[in-house]
């Protein structure tokens, strides 16, 4: 541990989505930049400060307004050049070191580019996040949404794009930001060395619901990353219950069907979220709601009094329907 | 006379907020799923003419954009193609009205389908949606005025944007019976 990390250790900070608790070797780097820089400025500031009351002090006693022009006697005038001209070339000596310490964490960041084994599709919507996972067999493509599954220990390069307007894409703990464009791919090479669920953001303003557009940076060790994908891969099995079964009727049979995909049944639009295994996400609505039965009915009712503006209409129904599909959704899993 | 004309401005400019007012929650009524379209009328000689109306919808450049949307989103362009040029399913742009262009008319169509491949959307979208669709379509072939119709396009313009184009007079010889919708 160098002296900077000891310095970075700032604490009071352990929070799931804060770049000065960083989760990986990049968000390191960001971290000691960003303590560099933080520690150069402050140090400044104080001193400046400090010399500034002690100005004040000594003359709190100078009644007279101070002639004007000037006079001032030539001993004076040459230690007020050295005192600047010193200050100015110390200010200057700093800032290069925070542009030497900028350029040095950028070089090794992009120093990982081209070497990743795991790659990522990441795509925003307003106002969601939609994960796919390529593959080189079409049907065993991984597609998720709202929820980012990487190994740790291991690089993984984000394929970025939007599909509608300029979203950004910022888990703080992992990486720094990355705009995601339309018509256009942006990528991030991303590594976390601690396993854990870490938050991230847009973090470019993309419209009303901008604030509730998060998601979920799960990293996990590789065993576990492996389970997962081969559980997401697969389609889930038939609805075995008559509730759950009804479920899936109200579900093909209403609006449903017009905007969501579940695999293994005759819903493929690609309008809204994949929800093949959506009983194994955390959250709805994009981190906006746990994902549970009462919150998810609710959700299902009247989308637009929870998040007005989004893409998912309010969908009216009967009670029973309502708990049946409410049923046949966190059975996906 | 100049406070005056800055009164009759001030109000012009007010008259046009309303246009770009968002309804996210349209209430329960308009949010039910549309299904609910009368059976055909049968009258001896056809029906009197109506005056065509013009839905809430169509006075608000929201609900005509989010019309815009939908049509991608729900693949009307699959048939009708970007821009409404026609492919498959007959052109929306021109003054060929197939079974009608009134905004009931073009709902009754989204919602019970008509023969010769238009599928029926009845039960899988919701009645404000139809009637955001019907809006936008309307506005395909110039029927909107161009303060409503969207401006620009998400793809690449390969046609006048909704905005500029002229509007078409379709005419009523090809009509079929006009169905009426249960609720306005």
């Amino acid at each position: 541990m160098n002296a900077i990390s000891m310095l970075a250790a700032v604490p009071g900070f352990t929070g799931n989505q804060s770049s000065l608790n960083p989760a990986g070797p990049m968000a390191q780097r960001i971290e000691h930049t960003l303590a560099l820089i933080f520690f150069v400025t402050g140090a400044v500031y104080v001193l400046t400060m400090v010399a500034m009351g002690i100005s004040v002090w000594r003359n709190r006693l100078a009644k007279e307004e101070f002639p004007s022009p000037q006079q001032t006697p030539a001993e004076q005038d040459r230690k007020t050049v050295i005192a600047v001209a010193s200050a100015m070339g110390i200010s200057v000596l700093l800032l290069f070191v925070m542009m030497l310490a900028s350029f040095a964490t950028s070089h090794a960041i992009g120093k990982e580019n081209g070497r990743a084994p795991f790659e990522v599709d990441v795509y925003g919507h307003q106002w969601w996040w939609e994960v796919k996972y390529p593959q080189p067999e079409a049907d065993k493509m991984v597609v998720t949404a709202n929820e980012i599954h990487i190994p740790t220990g291991s690089l993984v390069r984000i394929h970025g794009t939007s599909t509608d307007v300029i979203h950004s894409f910022w888990a703080p703990n992992i990486h720094g930001k990355r705009d995601l464009m339309p018509g256009y791919q942006t990528d991030l090479i991303i590594q976390a060395d601690q396993p854990g669920r870490w938050r991230g953001q847009c973090a470019e303003f993309c419209g009303p619901q901008h604030a509730h557009m998060s998601f979920l940076v799960v990293a996990e060790p590789m065993d576990k990353f492996h389970a997962w994908m081969t559980a997401q891969a697969g389609t889930p099995p038939p609805p075995s219950t008559s509730q759950t079964q009804h479920g899936q009727e109200v579900f093909l049979s209403r609006a449903c069907i017009m905007c969501h995909t579940i695999r293994g049944t005759v819903a493929g639009s690609r309008v809204g979220p994949d929800l093949t295994h959506v009983g194994s996400r955390d959250a709805i609505a994009s981190g906006t709601l746990p994902n549970d039965a009462q919150h998810l009915a609710q959700w299902i009712t009247n989308a637009q009094q929870i998040k007005p503006g989004v893409r998912m209409p309010p969908n009216p129904m009967p009670q029973q329907d309502l708990n049946d599909l409410v049923a046949y959704l966190e059975s996906l899993r | 006379m100049r406070w005056r004309s800055l009164c009759v401005l001030a109000l012009l400019v007010m008259a046009g907020c309303k246009r770009e007012q968002r309804l996210f929650d349209p209430g329960p009524n308009a949010s039910q799923l549309a299904n609910s379209v009368h059976g055909t009328v049968v009258q001896a000689g056809g029906l009197p003419y109506q005056p065509a109306t013009t839905s809430s919808y169509e006075q608000s450049a929201y609900a005509v954009a989010e019309g815009k949307r939908l049509y991608s989103a729900y693949n009307c362009a699959g048939c009708h193609s970007v821009g409404g040029g026609g492919a498959i399913g007959p052109a929306l742009s021109d003054a060929e009205w197939i079974y009608g262009s009134s905004p009931d008319q073009i709902y009754a169509t989204i919602v019970q389908g008509r023969g010769n491949g238009m599928p029926a959307f009845g039960g899988k979208v919701p009645d404000y949606q139809v009637r955001e669709l019907a809006a936008y379509v309307r506005s395909l072939s110039g029927q909107l005025p161009s303060t409503i119709a969207p401006s620009r396009s998400d793809q690449m313009p390969i046609a006048k944007a909704e905005q500029a184009r002229q509007q078409e007079h379709p005419g009523d010889e090809n009509t079929q019976p006009i169905q009426h919708p249960e609720s306005h």
